[in-house]
């Protein structure tokens, strides 16, 4: 039989206690950690440092910025569990991001934007809190808002499966560290698929307003989903040299895994055009929405106002 | 041979209270199914929800500020955080739903200002600082008052309490290691700290309830074993506890009269406003208003969501046993 615990003494108390000691053994240590402290950095042989860096950044920011959007959930999803799994995959993103990040300032140090001489702000978040909506190479799928419940969903189920396609083959990168974030990113983008995937069948079965937002969600983002799939040069070389997808080439793939979702939920594939770019630019060329320099906004606003901060 | 069948023997109210008082004396544990008085089990679902809904309110403050945190790191454990929040939640809600009442009822109470929340939370974050602010004071303050709940005569909420106070040990720790770093910082940011403490210190000794002479359940729930300690004496026991970290931090608690009695071996200690106090407790908070309403949104524009789940988990269920 398992021990109770029903008479410990107060040693939760040490802890409290134990807040003055030497902290070098706490889980979030004093010190920032390189997120690839020990991991071999250096560049492939045959592969252009910047095309890899471009590459990673693209990859970086559609997580980073589709994590800050899901982290707008947190005390506002439809109940206890699902402010729980969408923090979840916000965090998971975000994760994903900072290592993707700090590989494309190891790769390209000249990406990364210059601070004060004394600033102690690391790569990762000088990409992240320094750079300009027009340097921002995302999907405008990862930024527009985040509407209803439904729209979330659909999001999240889109951007999964397109994700964990790429990861899957990303995981024989030869690039070392690409081929680590896509094989730990596989598992995780793969319960973010399960997840989206039951919610997305649980509101097209559920009731006749859970139906119509879902297909309302559905319409709405559609025009986002082809951007997806171009192959913007940077891909191309990325995937030529052997360290990248080509996400063209999965296109047929996660194809048949949406065609699934919608046959069992009873979903017709929205009929609408993608989302035009600007003279062709788009999301991974810098040109986004008009989203996107609001979130940017709020994101940066407290690590730009202090260029030498140290948190 | 006797044929006849004894009748189950049906304890009476005296032998029941009489079971009831000696668990409570020997300090073991009431469980769901055991007999208890009414008035105890009203006390803890009212003590256990109004945990609960301060975990779920108590996420608003802090999430305030997850869009706004300024490295990814930072934002990373914050986030994570106010997941936990939202656990803690859960497992309390799950605590009081062995007493019978559910986790709807409950969030229909908290909406409409029926159950209460930990005043604290009506408190608004003016800065990314209070993050830390509020893990250090804020979760210390809670510690000190739920690390005795871990002992508490109800099974469930013990249980639960063990698990909540090891998080909130860490949190707090996460908290007391922003303000740290901010501290190694520039000028600026060992302002912000200071300011945020300045504001957060009287609200964070507000969170042992009023005085011992003015709390009126305090008594009672002492005798039942569901509370353990005075707020007078979890107020002293924090404030000793925190006047060494603030030193090792290097901020100043805003209170002229907080001086060491080497005679008590405690801390003298001014008391905070207790009119603002009842003021927030009675709804006239800073953000009352706002963090009611900000729940009520969630959970309203969520409705469809959950009746869209449960539509589909009976259709799914029909179609099983058909």
């Amino acid at each position: 039989m398992a021990e109770v615990h029903t008479h410990d003494p107060d040693d939760h108390e040490s802890a409290y206690a134990g807040l003055l000691v030497n902290d070098a053994h706490w889980a979030f240590g004093t010190d920032f950690e390189d997120p690839l402290a020990g991991v071999d950095t250096t560049v492939p042989d045959g592969v252009d440092a910047s095309t890899l860096a471009t590459y990673c950044l693209m990859l970086g920011d559609d997580a980073l910025v589709l994590s800050q959007r899901l982290s707008e959930w947190c005390s506002r999803a439809p109940d206890l569990e699902e402010d729980i799994a969408l923090a979840n995959i916000a965090l998971d993103l975000l994760g994903q991001s900072r290592l993707l990040l700090a590989r494309a300032a190891a790769a390209d140090p000249s990406i990364v934007p210059a601070l004060p001489e004394d600033s102690p702000v690391p790569d990762e978040d000088r990409l992240a809190f320094f750079r300009d909506d027009l340097q921002f190479r995302n999907v405008r799928l990862a930024e527009v808002a985040n509407g209803d419940f439904a729209e979330t969903v659909v999001r999240v189920l889109l951007f999964s499966s397109w994700r964990l396609a790429v990861f899957e083959q990303l995981s024989s990168s030869r690039d070392a560290v690409l081929a680590a974030v896509a094989a730990k990113g596989v598992k995780e983008m793969a319960y973010h698929r399960d997840f989206s995937a039951r919610w997305f069948l649980t509101l097209a079965r559920g009731t006749e307003e859970s139906r119509r937002r879902l297909v309302a969600g559905l319409e709405q983002l559609w025009p986002l989903w082809p951007e997806l799939f171009e192959t913007h040069s940077a891909e191309r070389e990325a995937a030529a040299a052997g360290v990248g997808v080509d996400p063209a080439q999965v296109a047929a793939e996660v194809d048949v895994v949406l065609e699934q979702v919608f046959a069992a939920s009873g979903v017709d594939r929205p009929d609408r055009g993608a989302l035009a770019g600007i003279q062709g630019k788009k999301g991974r060329d810098g040109h986004h929405t008009e989203a996107m320099s609001k979130i940017l906004a709020e994101m940066q606003v407290v690590a730009r106002a202090h260029p030498r901060g140290r948190w | 041979m006797s044929s006849a069948v004894a009748e189950p023997e049906v304890p009476g109210l005296p032998e029941l209270e009489g079971h009831f008082t000696a668990t409570i004396e020997h300090a073991d544990r009431i469980e769901p199914r055991d007999w208890m008085p009414d008035g105890y089990r009203k006390t803890l679902v009212r003590q256990i929800a109004q945990h609960a809904h301060s975990e779920i309110i108590g996420m608003q403050p802090e999430g305030n500020w997850i869009g706004r945190a300024p490295s990814l790191r930072r934002k990373a454990i914050l986030l994570a955080k106010v997941q936990d929040e939202a656990g803690h939640g859960l497992y309390l809600y799950s605590a009081t739903e062995t007493l019978g009442v559910s986790r709807d009822e409950l969030t229909e109470m908290l909406i409409s200002g029926k159950q209460k929340y930990s005043s604290i939370f009506n408190y608004p974050t003016l800065s990314y600082t209070d993050v830390g602010t509020i893990g250090w004071l804020v979760d210390g303050a809670a510690i000190c008052n739920q690390v005795p709940l871990c002992r508490t005569s109800f099974g469930p909420y013990g249980r639960a309490m063990i698990r909540i106070c090891k998080e909130e040990s860490f949190h707090q720790r996460q908290g007391y290691e922003l303000l740290m770093t901010m501290m190694r910082g520039t000028d600026e940011q060992r302002a912000m700290v200071q300011e945020s403490v300045n504001r957060f210190w009287w609200p964070a000794l507000m969170m042992f309830g009023p005085p011992d002479e003015d709390s009126s359940n305090t008594e009672q729930s002492m005798a039942w074993g569901i509370k353990t300690h005075t707020n007078d004496e979890l107020r002293q026991r924090f404030v000793d506890m925190s006047v060494p970290q603030a030193k090792a931090l290097g901020v100043t608690l805003p209170d002229p009269d907080l001086v060491w009695n080497e005679e008590r071996g405690q801390h003298d200690f001014g008391q905070p406003d207790w009119d603002e106090f009842w003021a927030v407790v009675k709804g006239n908070g800073p953000c009352n208003a706002q963090r009611i309403a900000h729940r009520k949104q969630a959970w309203d524009e969520g409705a469809w969501v959950r009746e869209a789940a449960t539509a589909f988990a009976t259709a799914a269920g029909e179609e099983k046993s058909a």
